[in-house]
């Protein structure tokens, strides 16, 4: 049996952190690059260009690309035959976190109550931490920055069997015009269809986890992520709501199987700084 | 870009002839307020109290920043959500705020405030906090210390980019963008 101690996840984790506001993935840049050749508003040029050179500033002078630096989410892969040795893996990560964002000068965005709004003492603290046990003895932690602008935008519907996929493309549709230019377009739109309440806005949130430009290896999915793709970049949003043809960045979907009842549909949208990072231990 | 210059705090001619989708640089004052302050103000003037600064005239930036690192004036500082701050908004435009700067929605209750009290809403590009932070020149803390990033802040800001969303008269830039580019797309 493999293992990894935790003072390694908290170094890694504190790195991670800091690199997710810091370094925009190249996916990102690239996909900002090609929404400028196709953008027509002047407005919506002007804005991607200069989420380019905010990019650029942010990783040459390492300070955050956004004064919202998150809620910090983690996915992690635990691998079923590796012993984590010093303590919880949950802690560790807490602590990597409160030391990258403290190390980082990376902003403290959360409260520990949400009715009296009690800021909380841990800085950035408590995670959001779901963990998968996987075959294998390796661990992999997929981190992301999620800003609450998005976030808020974001919304979940018990849909109905009869309405079918148009009531699922409707839905989606929706939720990105009400959100508008308040979630931050250009987007990144995670889709997650079936499981149940919980588990389609966990696929939602997984999803985003794929890098842009990467498409379902399920061809029909791969097919609606394109379709929805050219629907939205339709609605005339454009980059921060002010009009034009860049609306979003990607669409992801995942589905699980569902109750025979059931058609649970979660959107959850990402801003333009879609701040993923993975590490590999 | 061909952008406006125009100070703050902001001659009330110039406010009267921007227009929604006027792109603009601002120079001079603003100050900071999101989420919490503006809680803390309005409870102020429900006490009958004053508020920590004179409105009158000034721009509002609704901005949580990040920490400055040594030797920074201020960390990354673009825009947060205006519309959570829109319950507290039209008492303070009857009070004299003049702008406002932040990203998003208004709701219909600021919008007619607006046009009553000749004020303008700017959104800056959210999500550009580090290029934002380089036209801030200055920072100093005014008001609600404790409520460090949340607190009251007096900016001095150089050719700030941003654009006019909704001028005096109410035209709110997002409904007509928006209509503009989805007719381009239907044809």
């Amino acid at each position: 049996m493999r293992t990894i101690t935790y003072e390694e996840i908290v170094e890694r984790v504190s790195k991670m952190c800091q690199e997710a506001n810091f370094d925009l993935g190249q996916d990102v840049v690239e996909a900002f690059q090609s929404a400028l050749k196709n953008e027509s508003s002047e407005t919506g040029k002007d804005i991607l260009e200069q989420l380019i050179l905010n990019a650029d500033i942010a990783k040459s002078e390492r300070v955050p690309m956004c004064q919202d630096t998150g809620v910090s989410v983690f996915i992690v892969e635990v691998g079923q035959d590796c012993h984590i040795a010093g303590g919880s893996i949950y802690n560790a990560i807490n602590e990597g976190v409160k030391k990258g964002y403290e190390e980082g000068y990376l902003r403290h965005s959360i409260v520990d109550h949400p009715i009296t709004r009690e800021k909380s003492k841990g800085y950035n603290t408590p995670s959001i931490i779901h963990i998968e046990l996987v075959p294998g003895d390796q661990i992999v932690i997929h981190m992301s920055a999620k800003g609450g602008g998005s976030e808020n935008m974001s919304s979940l519907k018990m849909l109905k069997p009869s309405d079918g996929l148009e009531g699922i493309k409707k839905y989606i549709l929706d939720t990105v015009a009400i959100a508008g230019p308040n979630a931050c377009p250009p987007l990144v739109v995670g889709v997650g269809i079936g499981g149940n309440f919980e588990r389609c806005a966990y696929l939602a949130k997984k999803s985003l986890f794929r890098p842009i430009g990467h498409r379902s290896e399920r061809p029909e999915l791969a097919q609606l992520e394109n379709e929805l793709m050219e629907e939205i970049n339709k609605l005339g949003i454009g980059p921060q709501g002010m009009g034009g043809n860049t609306t979003a960045l990607d669409v992801k979907v995942e589905i699980e199987p569902c109750h025979i009842a059931a058609l649970p549909v979660a959107v959850n949208l990402n801003c333009h700084a879609s701040r993923h990072k993975e590490v590999r231990l | 870009m061909c952008a406006n210059k125009v100070s703050s705090p902001i001659d009330e001619q110039v406010l009267i002839s921007l227009k929604a989708g006027d792109r603009v640089l601002i120079s001079g004052t603003i100050y900071t307020a999101r989420d919490a302050a503006h809680k803390r103000m309005s409870e102020a003037l429900q006490k009958g109290e004053d508020l920590p600064f004179n409105i009158k005239g000034q721009t509002i930036y609704y901005v949580g920043p990040t920490p400055a690192k040594p030797g920074q004036i201020i960390g990354s500082a673009g825009p947060t959500t205006s519309g959570r701050m829109d319950k507290y908004t039209p008492s303070l435009l009857d009070r004299g705020l003049k702008g406002m700067i932040g990203k998003g929605y208004r709701s219909q209750e600021v919008i007619d405030s607006m046009k009553k009290n000749k004020a303008v809403y700017f959104a800056a590009i959210g999500g550009s906090g580090a290029l934002i932070a380089r036209s801030i020149k200055s920072m100093e803390v005014i008001a609600y210390e404790d409520l460090g990033p949340e607190a009251i802040y007096k900016l001095t800001v150089e050719n700030f980019p941003a654009v006019v969303i909704i001028d005096s008269e109410g035209t709110d830039w997002y409904q007509v963008g928006k209509e503009q580019f989805k007719q381009q797309a239907d044809q």
